[in-house]
């Protein structure tokens, strides 16, 4: 093979493998959809839709009720947020708009030494430390609550949040703080009445993006939430143990036998978690996209 | 009220924010590191558990950790790295590579226990790898993957399209330019953006749960076929499965596992901003 023939050979087999490369996260996507689907469909034939969305979950007695599991997640992830945004958007706020160049270069690497922190070493700290204080504040039985759960997740979707809003904050214009400030309004004033509202849809998604991230933690709830599957309906249920999807999934995976009923419900629920995880970052990265074809507001 | 001085009170508000978030980190490292250091020993780091895990050291997590990131880099650097420069270089804004950046948003956004059941499905059941360093490598490289070609990507747009027309113009093909000048420019944010991944990787407990990970097993792993144990879910395992641990092995163990990941952290910064500054672009 003559030179040039081989380079434009060398450039087709490298060209077709980046190109299968590039297309392999799809593949990867429809992968997992279709394993958990294999695994855990079975379990919507074998047990009835009214057990599957009853108020129990006692696998050892055939009772496969989802609704406090779902319920439970909803609670910590709600929760959670609630804490999450205004310290969020108030610190990203402070980062781009207020803070002097020092506080910035100390608090941009502290946010990201937080991401870095495994989210076991978290749950850890949460059950020897502030699930005690829990306790003794609250005067309960158990500091393992919901409660718990939810500020150790506030904190763990915080550099999410934080980094998007940021963003978000960094695309509005120069001109329009101009505008504000020219307009007489202070500082103060521009940051509330213009930017943040011009941030307003990256904001949405910085919100969107750290549920996602809520929902889906594992460990750390397990270890902090006190696992008990009871529907948190009354106002003191926060203040009570609870019990996730994920830390259901990731609890009893170990101790079921493969191909029973059990195991199918438990990927039954992974089923759950792939949906629900999946229409949050769809509303989340259509945003991104609408964004994205508007030129941004650059 | 003078809106000057709502100002400056909002201004303090905002600072005492955060606060609020900064402090609970100095804390929980703070906490980690006090209580942990008195756990360190040379034994600690390099004898076998014993008593139970109660007693001895924890060196089978350690060497688990590094061998589980070893070969998820392994997987998932060829990948990443690929799907970035196919996204970079060769990608047209069409439906498709929307769908492309779709499933990254997505992969991004699957929760750490569902990958830990794809694995346990498809790596250690239907490819009957079993639990094992190979089942579990794979399915913490796939969970890396999108920070990785996120990261990557970036860096390859970073550099100036003027550096791909001078080597076209020179004659070079456009793998050519890829790899001779495009590549070796996008090398220390692409660096960076992997050890980003893998310390996310070397974190993970979930994941590794029903893929390799082995409760208790006071050896070393003989081949990738085999269980390991691994530090995040042995500081699971110690904190919640074994009554009477105590707790300064527990911290001990917290400890490591946090100067491993913080240093990787602190390993990738240090690249990235070093790199920052001689850049001549």
């Amino acid at each position: 093979m003559s030179k040039p023939q081989r380079v434009r050979w060398i450039e087709f087999l490298v060209e077709a493998l980046i190109r299968v490369i590039g297309f392999s996260s799809i593949g990867f996507v429809l992968l997992i959809f279709l394993f958990l689907l294999r695994e855990g469909a079975p379990v919507f034939f074998e047990v009835p839709l009214s057990n599957l969305f009853d108020t129990r979950w006692y696998p050892t007695f055939d009772l496969f009720g989802t609704l406090p599991l779902i319920l439970g997640s909803t609670l910590i992830t709600a929760t959670a947020i609630v804490i999450a945004l205004p310290l969020g958007v108030a610190t990203a706020v402070f980062v781009r708009e207020v803070a002097p160049g020092w506080a910035r270069e100390v608090l941009k690497p502290m946010i990201e030494v937080l991401a870095g922190i495994p989210s076991v070493v978290l749950g850890f700290f949460g059950m020897t430390l502030i699930a005690p204080l829990v306790r003794e504040t609250l005067g309960a039985p158990t500091g393992l609550t919901a409660f718990t759960g939810a500020l150790i997740l506030a904190y763990m979707s915080l550099p999410t949040i934080i980094s998007v809003a940021e963003d978000a904050l960094d695309a509005v214009p120069k001109s329009y703080r101009d505008a504000g400030l020219a307009m007489g309004a202070t500082q103060w004033q521009t940051i509330w009445r213009v930017v943040v509202p011009a941030a307003r849809s990256g904001i949405v998604t910085a919100v969107m993006l750290g549920m996602g991230r809520a929902i889906g933690e594992t460990m750390a709830v397990m270890m902090v939430t006190g696992n008990a599957a009871r529907m948190p309906l009354t106002l003191d249920s926060l203040f009570r143990p609870i019990r996730t999807m994920t830390a259901t999934v990731a609890a009893e995976m170990g101790e079921v036998a493969q191909g029973s009923v059990h195991y199918h419900a438990l990927f039954g629920i992974g089923i759950i978690l792939f949906v629900l995880t999946f229409l949050i970052n769809l509303a989340a990265a259509s945003t991104i996209f609408k964004k994205r074809r508007r030129g941004g507001l650059r | 009220m003078n809106r000057y001085l709502v100002q400056r009170l909002g201004f303090v508000l905002l600072g005492l924010t955060a606060l609020v978030v900064v402090i609970p980190i100095l804390l929980v490292v703070g906490t980690i590191v006090v209580r942990g250091i008195t756990a360190i020993s040379w034994e600690f780091l390099t004898a076998m558990p014993r008593d139970g895990m109660k007693a001895g050291g924890i060196f089978p997590a350690i060497v688990g950790t590094l061998l589980l990131t070893l070969g998820t880099a392994l997987a998932a650097i060829p990948v990443g790295v690929g799907g970035a420069i196919y996204l970079s270089e060769y990608a047209r804004d069409a439906w498709l590579t929307r769908a492309i950046r779709l499933a990254i948003i997505n992969l991004a956004g699957i929760p750490s226990v569902v990958y830990g059941l794809f694995g346990l499905g498809l790596f250690v059941l239907f490819l009957q790898f079993g639990t094992s360093i190979l089942a579990g490598s794979l399915t913490l490289a796939i969970m890396t993957l999108p920070i990785i070609i996120s990261a990557a990507e970036e860096a390859l747009r970073a550099v100036p399209t003027e550096f791909r027309t001078v080597s076209a113009s020179l004659g070079g093909t456009r793998w050519q330019g890829i790899r001779n000048v495009v590549l070796p420019q996008a090398l220390p944010g692409i660096i960076t953006g992997v050890i980003l991944g893998l310390l996310r990787a070397a974190g993970e407990t979930a994941p590794i749960l029903f893929t390799v990970a082995a409760f208790f097993l006071p050896r070393l792993p003989q081949s990738p076929f085999d269980q390991t144990m691994a530090l995040p879910y042995h500081l699971y395992v110690i904190s919640t499965q074994v009554p009477g641990m105590p707790l300064k092995i527990q911290y001990g163990t917290a400890l490591v596992l946090l100067v491993l990941v913080l240093s990787m952290n602190v390993i990738a910064t240090m690249i990235r901003s070093y790199f920052r500054r001689r850049r001549q672009w």
